[in-house]
């Protein structure tokens, strides 16, 4: 069982829970930029939440699976099509062999994510299967994934159905607001008067960014004890403000230990909201407390918990408006509900 | 070996942890703001304290220079619970001092990768075979492993050594080039940009995701350099790349 890569975008690779327990040997985490989209695209699939899935910026690329497989894709307002055919995000469907699918550019976001059932089950490196693509390690061969590659899945029961959320989905993160901080560890290394400006002034999304860090513009935050300490740990979230005072925000594939001052540190909760910002868009921060930051965290976990508990199976014998409005419905239909009915009597056990 | 690179025995500083937030799921326990052999020792001590104690909660413990960043899950261990554990770790970690495995790490000088040798003898008024002797006969001691897989600071290049950093990057330094960065020496364990500048290369591969041990240095060992030649490079480049390791470490000893 197996997915081959008919066309790849260039920012198309495989990402699974990430790499923990290694950041002392210089191995950051890596794994997706959005874990709260990755995690809803596997389940999605009836796959472990850290099942390994493809991670995408920029137009995705095309798909084809050799057996039946389910696929779902969460990525803002994505053009997702199988044969031509719109479907839409959020809710998983079936991919037969020989239909292609094809996903565009996330609308509304920069990341998007593409989960198989099944999982994408290409061997480990150092316990995990997410690409970092600066140091060449884990996926396939440690780069973007490329036309012709062929992404072995893990096993899948091809009867389970398809889901969706229960109800429509708010958005998995949230969309306004400042994005808030925890400011440390090198806050006493900028005047007080800068540190207001962090919070203060509003910052711009440059088109400096990458799976490793993003560059703020719009506002330069100067250290008065200069730009250079005695290298330590980073985490993603990390803001480091180099010599040029414009703000680094480091991400998943982060380098693991760094030299310049750090001002905050993203709150877990609203990192991916920032990364997931288009370029020119206006972002402010706000400073809650490390306890503040704690509590939002566990109550964040506490709402994708019950978001990925909530989904149901699909009911795959109502055929659904983007199905008809594909079809040529010759005749016209005025009774829509009786091919409702004789489809899903067809479909037996799948209502669920 | 210089006064300031590996730490002394005799002394135990006292020194007054400071712990600093580092967002919602990770802390930074931090003495003093310099590179610093007996603090970059009590951290190395602190994370074997920590390693011991297996503080429920504790995901990664990652030591640097003078300082040691702890990542936890706020689920199972809050921050300001774990502020109190951390500094009870520090008050009561066993008082030893292990004095690190010692490596002698084959260099071949010069050449494609040693790029800035020459430069570098002509900059310090030396010759080419004073910079080798120099660069050799040190001891180093690994501060920490960071920024890239494998990637090891080294402290202890003499001070004539010191050369700032070049003002633009190169794009394409190869694993194993051994370099100079400020006060600093390095092995790289993986190719990419560097604006270091480069005496040698080792073939030996200080980073291999193949192997069944793919990192073979760990922060608090020594490190000494042994000049090779060309025919001894080629030959360790090729069970190097077989996967075979090619150096053994002398074990570490308690200094206390």
């Amino acid at each position: 069982m197996s997915v081959e890569i008919v066309s790849a975008g260039p920012m198309l690779s495989v990402q699974d829970k990430g790499r923990t327990g290694l950041r002392h040997l210089g191995v950051s985490t890596a794994g997706p930029i959005d874990a709260a989209r990755m995690a809803l695209a596997n389940a999605l699939c009836g796959n472990p939440v850290g099942a390994a899935a493809l991670e995408f910026a920029g137009p995705a690329g095309g798909f084809r699976a050799k057996r039946p497989v389910r696929f779902s894709v969460t990525s803002g307002g994505c053009d997702i099509r199988i044969d031509g055919r719109l479907v839409a995000a959020n809710e998983s469907h079936r991919l037969r062999p020989g239909e292609t699918l094809a996903i565009g550019v996330p609308q509304g976001a920069v990341w998007g994510y593409i989960a198989f059932s099944g999982g994408i089950a290409i061997p480990e490196t150092l316990g995990s299967r997410s690409t970092h693509l600066r140091s060449g390690l884990g996926g396939v061969d440690g780069r973007a994934l490329r036309a012709g590659d062929i992404l072995p899945l893990g096993e899948d029961d091809e009867d389970a159905p398809c889901l969706r959320p229960e109800s429509p989905l708010r958005a998995v993160v949230r969309r306004d607001g400042p994005v808030r901080v925890v400011l440390g560890p090198q806050n006493d290394y900028f005047a007080p008067e800068i540190v207001e400006r962090l919070t203060e002034e509003e910052f711009t999304i440059t088109p400096q960014r990458d799976r490793m860090a993003m560059v703020l513009g719009g506002v330069q935050l100067p250290s008065q004890r200069g730009h250079d300490i005695v290298s330590d740990g980073t985490v993603p979230g990390s803001i480091q403000v180099p010599g040029s005072g414009l703000p680094l925000v480091l991400l998943a594939e982060s380098q693991t230990t760094g030299g310049y001052p750090k001002i905050a540190t993203i709150i877990s909760a609203d990192l991916a909201r920032l990364a997931q910002m288009p370029v020119g868009a206006k972002v402010r921060f706000s400073i809650v407390t490390r306890d503040e930051g704690e509590e939002i965290l566990l109550a964040d976990r506490r709402n994708m918990r019950a978001l990925l508990a909530g989904l149901v199976a699909k009911p795959e014998g109502l055929l659904r408006s983007e199905y008809l409005l594909s079809c040529d419905l010759v005749g016209g239909i005025f009774a829509p509900e009786e091919i409702v009915q004789v489809a899903s009597s067809q479909d037996g056990g799948t209502l669920r | 070996m210089t006064a300031t690179d590996q730490p002394n025995p005799a002394t135990r500083t006292t020194m007054n942890p400071t712990i600093l937030p580092c967002g919602d799921s990770a802390l930074v326990l931090q003495i003093g703001e310099t590179i610093d052999a007996d603090a970059n020792a009590r951290i190395i001590a602190l994370n074997a304290e920590l390693e011991a104690r297996a503080i429920p909660g504790v995901e990664e413990i990652v030591p640097t220079y003078r300082s040691l960043l702890v990542r936890y899950d706020p689920e199972i261990v809050r921050g300001a619970d774990l502020e109190v554990l951390l500094l009870d770790a520090f008050a009561h970690q066993a008082d030893t001092r292990d004095a690190g495995r010692l490596w002698t790490v084959p260099c071949l000088y010069g050449g494609e990768v040693g790029q800035d040798l020459d430069e570098l003898a002509a900059m310090k008024k030396l010759t080419t075979q004073e910079v080798i002797a120099l660069h050799s006969g040190a001891e180093y001691r690994i501060y920490m492993i960071g920024f890239a897989p494998g990637f090891a600071y080294l402290g202890g290049l003499p001070d004539i050594l010191h050369t700032p950093r070049l003002l633009k990057p190169r794009q394409n330094i190869p694993a194993g080039a051994i370099g100079i960065g400020g006060q600093q020496g390095n092995i790289n364990s993986v190719g990419g940009p560097s604006g270091w500048r480069f005496l040698g290369w080792t073939p030996l591969r200080t980073f291999d995701p193949a192997r069944a041990e793919p990192f073979l240095f760990r922060a608090g060992d020594r490190v000494r350099f042994r000049a090779i030649g060309a025919d001894e490079a080629q030959e360790l480049a090729a069970r190097s790349s077989a996967g075979e390791t090619i150096i053994q470490p002398e074990p570490s000893g308690e200094r206390a």
